[in-house]
């Protein structure tokens, strides 16, 4: 018991080229939200310096999720989760509307988005519902879980917040992966899929806003552009392309300075990045992203146990998929769903829930005595 | 393998999959730079050619904002177009030369244009230089575009408030964002330069007027002309407001006040719609709604009449002898007088050692509470309060709705003070003297009101009990679906004291008008009820009325009701520094009360002095 009180207070588990990677991604965040936001109207506060703060709370949230026992926190994934979802009904009725969307709760000056939240929640929920017992077949297996999923994600498209609904999706997804399904159980879900498609098409277009349609569309059909919604991707991709190999330099990028380029600040900043440092340095945030994913998934697999395991593999999960997204969008491979990138984009909610991830899976990588297991 | 499902190899699979999902991570950021490869390398040459011819702008359409009816349809705030000149000093070639040029076709400071261009922010982000131009500077302007670039005549929509001073106070007027509300969350669809209600209506409702922005995209040349534009999102109108005041009987009630400070406020008994709302000195919403230069501002707050200040809403003021309806109200209710019993009144009420005079030297003699209502006599009063004591004053006052914001949509309303021994401790921190209960039995002490509150009283007594929030707003006409949707009126509690209780304190009333102390009042077409009353200024005073200075004056108080069978409407009259409420405030309210029975009679007479308000739609310009 001694030891492994002395144990938990030590730094055991705290890898420096982990947090050094973190740390190199979200100073590239905030150099590229003080560039394109220099021209901001004097009398507000600068973005970067918001960012700064918000990097100061998820600082705090990393050391708590690193610092807990997680088999404690994954004790909370309920209660959790049933907390999250009154917020999201809340957001629903009080929320504050952002172009259309009804996402953020204001508390005082900021403003609190409950759906970034969700996802990391998520992870926990399906990690401790898998790891406490042998889910043996595809009812325990697939619908279940998927029952559980469910609710956060009609709440979360109802907003509309397609990003995050997807991520949800995804996380959920990879889930499933990791604790392997039966064929015959993707063959289910996959008649299933098809044959739910149409109404389920009908109730996500149906609830997506215009602009969200048109943006889609915009994609699908790059002839189906009536007002011009192409634009936000048209700007995107001459952003990054006219960075070429070396880049325009800080300041130097006119896509995002001149403003021809909207949301440089937060789902666009890759390219304003892409812009102002070129290809290569967007081969060495992409870089950075890689091996900050690589050690996270040596983490997943060396985990003590499925549960840490499966929390590891799930943030990995959320990750990759918000990073290859939102790159991909930015880079015209994608239809832009408004997905940040994570720990570069400007936002509160989105940095302090990606700072706390990564504690979290830090945290696994803890030396315990096997007290439990 | 993936049939496997034991708690042992699962185990072993987890990492089996966690190498696929490395491989799949490679796979995918091979890809991913491999898309940044074509574009930047690959094609980034092309792409670099049109980041430097990019001439597409995205430029923002400002939307309407709701016009403000009155409730008969007269237009009470519109926009009209007005010219702005702008400079994007991107486009500018020769900074000092254009100074000079423009400064000397328009009259203006070539300092002040200078500093207008100094204003921080992109070199793309257009600077206003003057607005609300004439046609001829605009002309000028515009013929002399082609020497120099970068100078931009802008229509653009102004508030405009035809009837001038009318109704200002309720109307408020608009202005540019700041920076404090540009950060404040319910403004986060508006950006530097967005237009807002800064006070009053345009305020508190500006959520409905304030419409949705549109955009367009626009390609200009390398001078920073237009060439071609295409409208990606039509601007959405703001709402319409259709308020409860008649601008008819707003303007009389105003003229009437003249050039006395004051307020009279005209409340709808049946649903607490405020017919009319005047507070003098008023201010031109045409005005503030402008630019304003940091002298013009000084000198507006500096004011010694404080024109800002809604002296409706916002004024508070001790009620005085009104102040006795609501005692009287209590009176009965609690049993501590029936109507029969009488109190000897011999010109001033011993308590303590001190005398509490009647404002009748020698006093009334044997007065009921009909009597003591009629002639407002001073000692029953006194009496009364001693009786039931302060917190049962203060809790029928508060029923009344004294000593608390009324709710009328506008911003910084101010609640009175209906004091207790609990108030005075919490915020004076000293303990409540009995001989405070006897001054604020007659509405003198602590008790302070609003003349909304005290038309709301009055409108509560005459429909016996029954009260509803004073509102401006009756309906609200939605752009975007053409709907126009009335809303509710709101009841707001009901003064609990029985039906007789209301006859006895309207007859009483009813003979303050044809014997009483507001004789002035009496009309020939209906029949009132009111009650005067006399807010006391300066504490010492001596002499008559006319020999001290103005300013330590009284006020003059009257509220009243009409037609005191079946009431339509309640009024309020404060007149700052006018002495006795029966000879100043008195006539007012008999012709807002006389004026509102000719306007809702059928055969309407004629009203003068409002030609010049037009009921046609003056949106002026919707898209521009």
């Amino acid at each position: 018991m001694i030891d492994r009180l002395t144990e938990r207070r030590g730094l055991d588990g705290f890898d420096i080229r982990y947090v050094g990677l973190m740390l190199a991604i979200l100073a590239i965040g905030v150099l590229s939200i003080y560039s394109v936001t220099q021209g901001q109207q004097s009398g507000n506060t600068p973005y970067y310096l918001k960012q700064l703060m918000w990097i100061g709370l998820g600082a705090a949230a990393f050391l708590i999720m690193w610092a807990a026992d997680y088999h404690d926190l994954a004790r909370f994934a309920y209660p959790a989760y049933a907390f999250i979802l009154l917020m999201l009904v809340f957001v629903l009725f009080e929320g504050r509307t952002s172009k259309g969307a009804q996402r953020w709760i204001a508390m005082g000056p900021f403003s609190f988005q409950p759906s970034e939240f969700a996802k990391l929640i998520l992870v926990l929920v399906l990690a401790h519902y898998y790891s406490k017992a042998p889910r043996v077949g595809w009812l325990q297996r697939v619908i279940v879980p998927g029952l559980l999923v469910l609710p956060g994600l009609l709440l979360i498209l109802k907003q509309p917040d397609l990003g995050s609904g997807l991520s949800f999706v995804a996380v959920y997804a990879a889930m499933l992966l990791m604790v392997g399904v039966r064929s015959q159980a993707i063959g289910f879900i996959l008649l299933f899929g098809i044959m739910l498609f149409p109404f389920a098409w009908e109730g996500v277009w149906g609830s997506l806003h215009d602009y969200q349609r048109q943006r889609i569309m915009a994609f699908v059909d790059p002839g189906y552009d009536p007002g011009g919604k192409g634009y936000h991707a048209l700007q995107s991709k001459i952003a990054i392309g006219s960075g070429e190999l070396l880049g325009k330099g800080l300041y130097g990028g006119t896509q995002s300075q001149l403003k021809f380029l909207p949301e440089g600040h937060t789902d666009f900043v890759f390219a304003v990045f892409a812009e102002e440092w070129g290809f290569l340095g967007v081969m060495v945030l992409l870089g950075l992203f890689v091996g900050l994913i690589w050690l996270s998934l040596e983490i997943a697999s060396k985990a003590k146990d499925q549960l840490g395991a499966l929390l590891a593999a799930g943030i990995v999960a959320m990750l990759c998929f918000c990073v290859v997204v939102n790159i991909g969008m930015t880079a015209g491979m994608f239809p832009i769903v408004g997905i940040p990138l994570p720990l570069v984009s400007y936002g509160g909610s989105a940095t302090i829930m990606t700072m706390a991830s990564l504690g979290l899976l830090l945290n696994v990588k803890r030396k315990r005595l096997s007290l439990f297991y | 393998m993936l049939s496997t499902s034991y708690p042992e190899t699962e185990f072993g699979d987890l990492h089996r999959r966690l190498f696929a999902l490395r491989v799949g991570l490679l796979l995918v950021v091979g890809l991913l730079g491999l898309r940044l490869w074509h574009l930047q390398i690959l094609e980034g040459p092309y792409y670099r050619d049109l980041s430097e011819n990019n001439r597409t702008r995205q430029v923002l359409l400002e939307p309407a904002r709701g016009l403000i009816y009155d409730r008969n349809g007269i237009l009470l705030a519109n926009n009209v177009s007005s010219f702005s000149v702008y400079v994007t000093l991107e486009d500018v070639q020769d900074r000092e030369v254009l100074i000079q040029q423009l400064s000397e076709l328009l009259g203006l400071d070539p300092a002040l244009v200078r500093k207008k261009l100094a204003i921080k922010g992109s070199k793309l982000l257009p600077r206003k230089i003057k607005d609300r131009m004439t046609l001829r500077d605009a002309t000028l302007v515009e013929s002399r575009r082609l020497d120099m670039p970068g100078v931009m005549i802008q229509v653009e929509s102004q508030r405009n408030y035809p009837g001038g001073l009318i109704a200002s106070h309720l109307l408020g007027y608009v202005g540019e964002i700041s920076a404090d509300q540009l950060e404040k969350p319910e403004f986060d669809d508006l950006h530097q330069g967005s237009i807002v209600g800064q006070y009053g209506i345009e305020k508190s409702y500006d959520r409905h007027m304030r419409g949705t922005a549109g955009q367009k995209n626009v390609e200009v040349d390398a001078l920073g002309h237009e060439k071609k534009s295409s409208v990606v999102e039509k601007p959405q109108a703001g709402n319409d407001l259709y308020l409860t005041i008649d601008a008819r009987l707003q303007k009389l009630a105003e003229d009437l006040l003249g050039e006395e400070q004051g307020a009279i406020v005209a409340l709808d008994p049946n649903n607490g719609d405020i017919l009319a709302m005047a507070s003098r000195p008023a201010f031109d919403p045409n005005v503030l709604s402008r630019e304003l230069t940091a002298k013009q501002w000084v000198e507006i707050v500096q004011d010694e009449g404080r024109p800002l200040n809604n002296r409706a809403s916002q004024g508070q003021y001790p009620p005085g002898s009104t102040f006795k309806i609501p005692m009287a109200v209590a009176a009965l209710e609690t049993k501590t007088m029936s109507p029969s019993s009488t109190v000897h009144c011999t010109g001033g009420y011993q308590f303590g050692r001190r005398l509490y005079r009647d404002w009748k030297a020698g006093g009334h003699g044997y007065v009921d509470l009909h009597e003591a209502l009629v002639h407002s006599c001073d000692v029953y009063f006194y009496s009364i309060g001693q009786r039931m004591g302060i917190d049962v004053m203060a809790e029928f006052g508060k029923d009344f709705g004294l000593g608390r914001p009324t709710g009328v949509e506008l911003p910084s309303e101010r609640s009175g003070i209906m004091p207790t021994p609990a108030w005075k401790q919490k915020v004076k921190r000293e303990s409540w003297l009995p001989g405070e209960t006897i001054s604020a039995a007659i509405g003198q002490g602590f008790v302070t009101v609003t003349p909304l509150q005290m038309a709301s009283m009055m409108a509560t007594v005459a429909n016996d009990g029954v009260n509803y929030r004073p509102r401006l707003v009756r309906a609200v006409m939605d752009r975007s679906t053409g709907n126009l949707q009335e809303l509710p009126a709101v009841p707001r509690g009901k003064v609990n004291a029985k039906p007789e209780t209301f006859r006895i304190i309207k007859s009483a009333l009813a003979d303050v008008i044809t014997k009483g102390t507001a004789t002035r009042a009496k009309s020939s077409i209906v029949t009132i009820g009111g009650k005067t009353g006399t807010a006391q200024v300066a504490a010492l005073r001596t002499g008559p009325e006319e020999s001290i200075p103005k300013k330590f004056r009284d006020h003059a108080w009257f509220v009243a009701f009409a037609p005191v069978e079946s009431p339509k409407i309640a009024v309020a009259v404060l007149a700052e520094h006018m002495g006795h409420g029966g000879a100043a405030a008195a006539p007012l309210a008999k012709e807002v009360i006389e004026a509102y029975m000719n306007l809702t009679t059928p055969t309407p007479v004629a009203t003068s002095g409002l030609s010049g308000m037009s009921l046609d739609d003056g949106r002026g310009f919707k898209d521009s």
